[in-house]
């Protein structure tokens, strides 16, 4: 199994690797034969992805999404099948390209991570974990899509407000286009977060009989989730959109990101307070 | 010795303010000025163009009448005193008349150069004033020569498409900010030439609702209609700043009609939707810092072109050509005007000679007795080569006088006509429109 769960992480590293380059060989050459090659190859990756996340399951004993390794692979798998989803109903000039590179720097991250098996403590497996955790990471999903598509905004913004149009200009899609993924992308993301936040201290509530146990991941998720809040609330009740949108997800996302590599990495698991 | 001479009176955005402009603006369709010019003494033939930039009356009128005032007149109304007139009025004659005409249509007098709906108005004019019989063989010949002109300047200048690039990227531009342009209103304020271009174009690119504003209520609604839109009036700017998604402005107002503080204050009420701006106006009319507002997009003429990125190098080497192609045109025009002074000199000589030639065969013909038909024919063709032999030469010393300028034909004129005995007052009016 070890050795299956191993050509499979190869396999999708290259397959991921290669999807990029094709789309980004029709971000710059406009090839559109080469972009459907890359959409075929991303879609492969997904279901490989897929294939070995059940692989590592079998290896680990519960839902491979606890060691830093396991989480990076979960959240690129995570950010595929969001866009993949998004992809089926609506499609925006070059998003896949962004995307695409997005899931591959993911990857490419994971690979510094230890590989390594972390046997995960008995009363922490619970049908809880990928509840909790699933629902955690898909949000972030999410979330990565709507960072993708805010640095976008952000591009296109400042060309058509400062009136330099370059290179990048014809390959974006429109404003509009950008901020309903905005929309889309934080409110999917808003709820899946509230959700996996609620099951986390359910089973928080479960293990060590209180409610909030105070550490740092904790916190951080709560600082994400009222940022999130924030942002849904002023885009509903006083439309705010825009620039402004955009540069809050593309800040609450690099939050996501320390809070996801710097307190696990640097208290080496899931939570610093789970083992 | 010319017989007549040609005059073109006229204002335009350049030399008079809108608020005069629109006080003459001839609201009452081209068809009763033109009848009531119709019956004006002197004036041989007249043509009348009034766009929402310009208004000029071009006639040709006898010499030494002096129609000026009347004219002045007539195309002030009693609206504007007519000692201000004369600050706002050009007047030009003969060449530089011709000259105007020809800058006009090839579009290099427009608010935007090089756009191209003037020719279209151009020959709407003219339609008017064919109708109303009141151009002759002069005016029919310099306005389809004016229509020449424009086309030249379109086809050889890449000056046509830096205006029609202009609305193009106006578009474009609205389309990277919105996106989908079907559900998006437009406003137009003032209603320029440009503006009815671009405006035009977006919706050919799905845009339903256009909307008009300007100081004349009857001048929006004129454009509203075309659009099957709504006209509004000046006033009611700030609320319709609330559902606009696109504004084009291009009013010859003096100052700022869209302030900072007015969008600031919408914005909220708008939810924050998009506020795309151009501002086609020369001085602007909406402020500069608007474009520092969050989701406001102002853009103006030049940051327009850039988008297409002509330069205006490139555009001045253009401009450059098309005025080479007005001139060229204007020159070859005043030939024929000068062909036209000769003309009459040459049918009176060819029908002297002819009238002596035939004269002398109806005295001889009864001497010659029983003549066979191929006989007969053969005098003819003899008189006919004698007549032009003998007008061979003198008719090649008048025309070729077409190029050495006016007194010289006028000699050379008088020469002939003191040779031949021939009259030198002639006929006044030519009708027929031969070409050179």
């Amino acid at each position: 199994m070890t050795e299956l769960s191993n050509i499979l992480y190869a396999v999708i590293l290259l397959v991921s690797g290669l999807s990029c380059a094709g789309y980004l060989v029709y971000f710059f050459r406009q090839r559109k034969d080469v972009r459907q090659i890359a959409r075929v190859l991303l879609l492969t990756s997904g279901i490989l992805q897929t294939l070995f996340l059940l692989t590592r399951y079998v290896l680990v004993g519960h839902t491979p999404i606890t060691s830093p390794f396991e989480t990076m692979v979960f959240f690129a798998w995570s950010t595929t099948w969001a866009f993949l989803t998004f992809h089926w109903r609506y499609s925006l000039k070059n998003f896949g390209t962004i995307v695409s590179l997005m899931i591959f720097s993911l990857l490419v991250v994971s690979l510094f991570a230890s590989q390594q098996v972390v046997s995960l403590p008995p009363k922490l497996q619970s049908v809880w974990l990928p509840v909790h955790a699933g629902i955690s990471l898909f949000s972030y999903g999410f979330l990565s899509l709507a960072f993708c598509g805010g640095v976008m905004y952000l591009i296109l913004e400042r060309a058509l407000k400062r009136k330099r149009f370059g290179f990048l200009f014809e390959r974006l899609p429109s404003l509009d286009a950008l901020d309903q993924l905005n929309s889309h992308c934080i409110t999917i993301g808003f709820g899946l977060l509230t959700a996996g936040i609620l099951t986390g201290v359910l089973w928080l509530k479960q293990v060590y009989g209180d409610y909030w146990h105070g550490g740092p991941k904790e916190v951080w998720s709560m600082v994400i989730w009222f940022a999130l809040l924030f942002q849904v609330h002023q885009r509903y009740s006083v439309g705010w959109r825009g620039r402004r949108a955009a540069l809050l997800v593309v800040l609450t996302f690099v939050v996501i990101l320390l809070t996801l590599w710097g307190i696990t990495y640097l208290s080496g698991g899931a939570h610093g307070h789970a083992i | 010795m010319q017989s007549e001479q040609i005059l073109l009176l006229g204002v335009n955005h350049k030399t008079t303010p809108v608020e005069i402009r629109e006080k003459m603006a001839l609201s009452g369709g081209y068809d009763q000025y033109l009848a009531a010019l119709n019956k004006v003494e002197h004036v041989q033939e007249h043509y009348l163009l009034s766009t929402c930039n310009r208004v000029e009356l071009l006639v040709v009128a006898d010499t030494g009448a002096d129609v000026r005032d009347l004219l002045i007149r007539f195309l002030f109304g009693d609206e504007v005193p007519l000692e201000k007139a004369d600050e706002y009025l050009y007047i030009l004659e003969g060449r530089e008349a011709v000259h105007h005409l020809f800058t006009v249509a090839g579009s290099l007098d427009s608010m935007v150069v090089g756009e191209s709906q003037i020719l279209g108005q151009l020959k709407e004019a003219y339609r008017h004033a064919a109708e109303q019989h009141s151009t002759g063989a002069l005016l029919n010949k310099m306005l389809h020569k004016s229509f020449t002109v424009a086309k030249r300047v379109r086809t050889e200048t890449g000056i046509g498409s830096s205006a029609v690039s202009i609305s193009y990227a106006a578009v474009q531009l609205a389309k990277k900010i919105f996106g989908d342009l079907r559900q998006k209103k437009v406003l137009l304020i003032g209603a320029g030439e440009m503006a009815e271009l671009a405006a035009e174009h977006l919706v050919g690119n799905g845009v339903k609702t256009v909307s008009v504003a300007n100081r004349t209520l009857a001048r929006a609604m004129r454009l509203a209609e075309r659009f099957e839109g709504g006209a509004i009036s000046m006033e009611e700017l700030p609320e319709h700043l609330e559902e606009t998604d696109i504004i084009i402005s291009s009013t010859g107002a003096e100052g700022l009609i869209i302030h900072k503080k007015d969008v600031q204050a919408v914005m909220r009420k708008r939810r924050n939707r998009p506020l795309f701006l151009i501002d086609i106006a020369v001085p602007r009319d909406l402020d500069p810092e608007l474009n520092d507002l969050d989701n406001v997009y102002l853009y103006d003429i030049d940051d327009l072109s850039s988008v297409v990125e002509i330069n205006r190098e490139g555009r001045g080497r253009e401009a450059i050509k098309a005025e080479r192609i007005v001139d060229e045109e204007t020159l070859k025009f005043e030939h024929y005007i000068e062909t036209l002074e000769v003309k009459p000199t040459i049918v009176e000589l060819r029908k002297r000679i002819r009238e002596i030639a035939e004269g002398e065969m109806t005295k001889s013909r009864h001497r010659l007795g029983e003549l066979t038909g191929e006989q007969e024919d053969a005098l003819d063709a003899m008189l006919h080569a004698i007549t032009a032999k003998i007008l061979h030469h003198p008719m090649e010393y008048l025309k070729s006088s077409r190029c050495t300028g006016h007194k010289k034909i006028k000699e050379r004129v008088n020469t002939v006509c003191e040779i031949f005995g021939l009259p030198e007052g002639r006929a006044k009016k030519q009708d027929d429109e031969t070409d050179e």
